[in-house]
């Protein structure tokens, strides 16, 4: 119970910080932040990762697909959205 | 490394994920951004494999683990050299969809672990995560699936899909995921209780896709994007890992509220978005014929350029049927035409114009428009009265003035950009067919309103010319 309110107080406080540090997010630049975000929910692979080292050839296996779809996420996520990032330009003068 | 080494490590990612939102928030500073994100995945990858359970994996797991890496980062890697940005919506769709499913079998691996009967039996808190994150994964999974599949219009057709009985049906399956999930915590040796849930959560994520309509998909990815974080989350709590917990609610809370400004940019309550549904008003829509009859006057690009020559503030209304006839690099070169006459250019860009959030900016980012001239409606509003011409291209219910006239109307109360402010207005369109809404624009049938009928690109070109020969 006492290790359950510690990952609880974690995850109230991140969702606190993320509402208000995105909301001061601009329009002009919420299709990179999407992707952006994306990237960032790949963090799955560190649980993918954990369980690819499990003893059970059930959870290796498991482990190792996810571990493939979340690199996808993570590195489709950042290249993309670097590429977005690179397009948005000052006015040259 | 030892596991406090490892959660510190966990910390500073934390921070740096923290730190890469910040930065997201200024055009400035948003490249800068990402890469604090992709560091702080990094530094969270690279503790992991120190953890005391991976070192004694052996070699075998590096393998595993590192084949997986390199499979995976590079798949991502060319997906993400290869999509269009006109496509950027689907490649959204299908990441957020792999970070689901990954939640779900990372949540059923940890339940299988856990069961071990050596092992004390697992905790509430590891099954009720798992749970949640079987479900959420589930339905992320397969709603994204469906929602790609719309966008790119592959199989299925991008207009909602509505079946009689649907709604019971999503009912029924719903308390089958609760009773499967009661199953579940009750006695976790029950894995298949598990995996049946996931097979229901999987067919519940493409029934409540499958309603959402093309124009409603920006709502769809948002929350999509959300449930992926939220799975992500859950998943930290399955294994009670903080990392995992603290990446994924603040994707959650990003996608949240994402949601949150698209619904209220379209003035429809998430019910009715994920309902496929559309208010009807009171009373009946007016027929198109009396709106548009002996009203509605069509220019050709020579007289529009007359116009345009005379003119010193020209907005442009961007919307997604621009993207279609992929006429943005024709609309940079007319704004760079226009503006080497003197005249000032900005664009006029609504929330929900394309078909994610703020897509419509990154397709004139990539035509290569400077951002600064790309405004939001609550800044270019106030200007539309002191604008000459305003050309809108592509877009249709955003401008439509019902929104602010009439209280019966299914778009009463949209925010729109008041373009029949502006001195003239010039639509570009091919045909006078509704939009989304399905319902007639009385700004078509304006005094100042002026119709272009011709597909996108090619009346940007055209109008190009007549500039260039008016001169």
């Amino acid at each position: 119970m006492e290790a359950f309110v510690g990952v609880l107080t974690v995850f109230v406080l991140a969702m606190f910080v993320g509402w208000m540090v995105i909301t001061k997010v601009p329009a002009l630049l919420h299709t990179p932040l999407m992707s952006g975000s994306n990237a960032v929910s790949g963090i799955t692979i560190i649980g993918a990762i954990l369980s690819i080292a499990s003893p059970s050839e059930f959870s290796t296996v498991l482990g190792f697909v996810a571990i493939v779809l979340a690199t996808i996420n993570v590195v489709g996520g950042f290249m993309v959205t670097h590429r977005m990032l690179a397009m948005f330009k000052k006015k040259r003068d | 490394m030892n596991a406090s080494l490892i959660n510190f490590v966990y910390l500073i990612a934390a921070v740096l994920f923290i730190l890469c939102f910040v930065q997201l928030s200024h055009p400035r500073t948003a490249a800068r951004g990402n890469l604090t994100g992709a560091l702080g995945m990094l530094l969270a990858v690279v503790a992991t494999l120190f953890d005391q359970g991976v070192l004694g994996g052996g070699r075998q797991a590096f393998l595993l683990i590192f084949g997986g890496i390199l499979v995976g980062g590079a798949i991502g890697a060319v997906l993400a050299q290869m999509v269009k940005m006109t496509a950027m919506p689907q490649m959204v769709a299908l990441l957020n969809g792999f970070g689901g499913g990954a939640s779900v079998l990372v949540a059923g691996a940890a339940l299988h672990d856990a069961v071990n009967p050596t092992l004390p039996a697992p905790s509430l808190q590891l099954t009720v995560a798992t749970v949640a994150s079987g479900l959420i994964g589930g339905v992320t999974f397969w709603g994204s699936l469906v929602a790609f599949d719309k966008l790119q219009e592959l199989l299925l057709p991008g207009k909602p899909i509505l079946f009689k009985g649907q709604q019971l049906l999503n009912v029924l399956l719903g308390l089958a995921v609760v009773a499967l999930g009661i199953t579940v915590v009750a006695e976790p040796a029950n894995q298949w209780a598990y995996w049946t849930l996931v097979g229901i959560a999987s067919v519940l994520g493409i029934l409540l896709t499958l309603p959402i309509g093309g124009a409603d998909m920006p709502v769809a990815i948002a929350l999509l994007n959300s449930y992926s974080g939220l799975a992500g989350a859950a998943t930290g709590f399955v294994l009670n890992n903080n990392m995992l917990i603290i990446a994924g609610s603040l994707v959650g809370a990003s996608g949240i509220i994402l949601t949150q400004i698209m619904c209220r940019a379209m003035n429809r309550s998430l019910s009715n978005v994920l309902l496929g549904k559309i208010e009807q008003g009171a009373a009946a829509v007016a027929k198109a014929d009396d709106v548009y009859a002996g009203k509605v006057k069509a220019a050709d690009a020579e007289e529009i350029a007359m116009l345009l020559e005379n003119a010193r503030r020209v907005v442009i209304v961007p919307g997604y049927g621009m993207a279609v006839s992929q006429a943005q690099h024709s609309v940079r070169d007319l704004m760079n035409l226009l503006e080497s006459k003197g005249i000032t250019v900005e664009f006029a860009i609504h929330p929900v114009a394309g078909r994610m959030p703020g897509h419509i900016n990154v397709l004139l980012a990539e035509a290569d428009i400077a951002y600064d001239k790309l405004k939001t409606m609550e800044e270019i509003n106030p200007s539309f009265e002191q604008t000459d011409v305003a050309i809108v291209i592509g877009a249709n219910d955003v401008v439509n003035p019902l929104a602010r006239t009439d209280p019966n109307s299914p778009i009463a109360g949209m925010p729109i950009l008041d373009v029949d402010k502006a001195r003239t207005v010039v639509i570009i369109k091919r045909s006078l067919s509704p939009g989304f809404a399905g319902i007639p624009n009385p700004l078509f049938a304006n005094d100042n309103t002026l119709m272009f009928f011709s597909d996108g690109k090619k009346a940007i070109t055209d109008l190009i010319t007549a500039v260039k020969e008016a001169a």
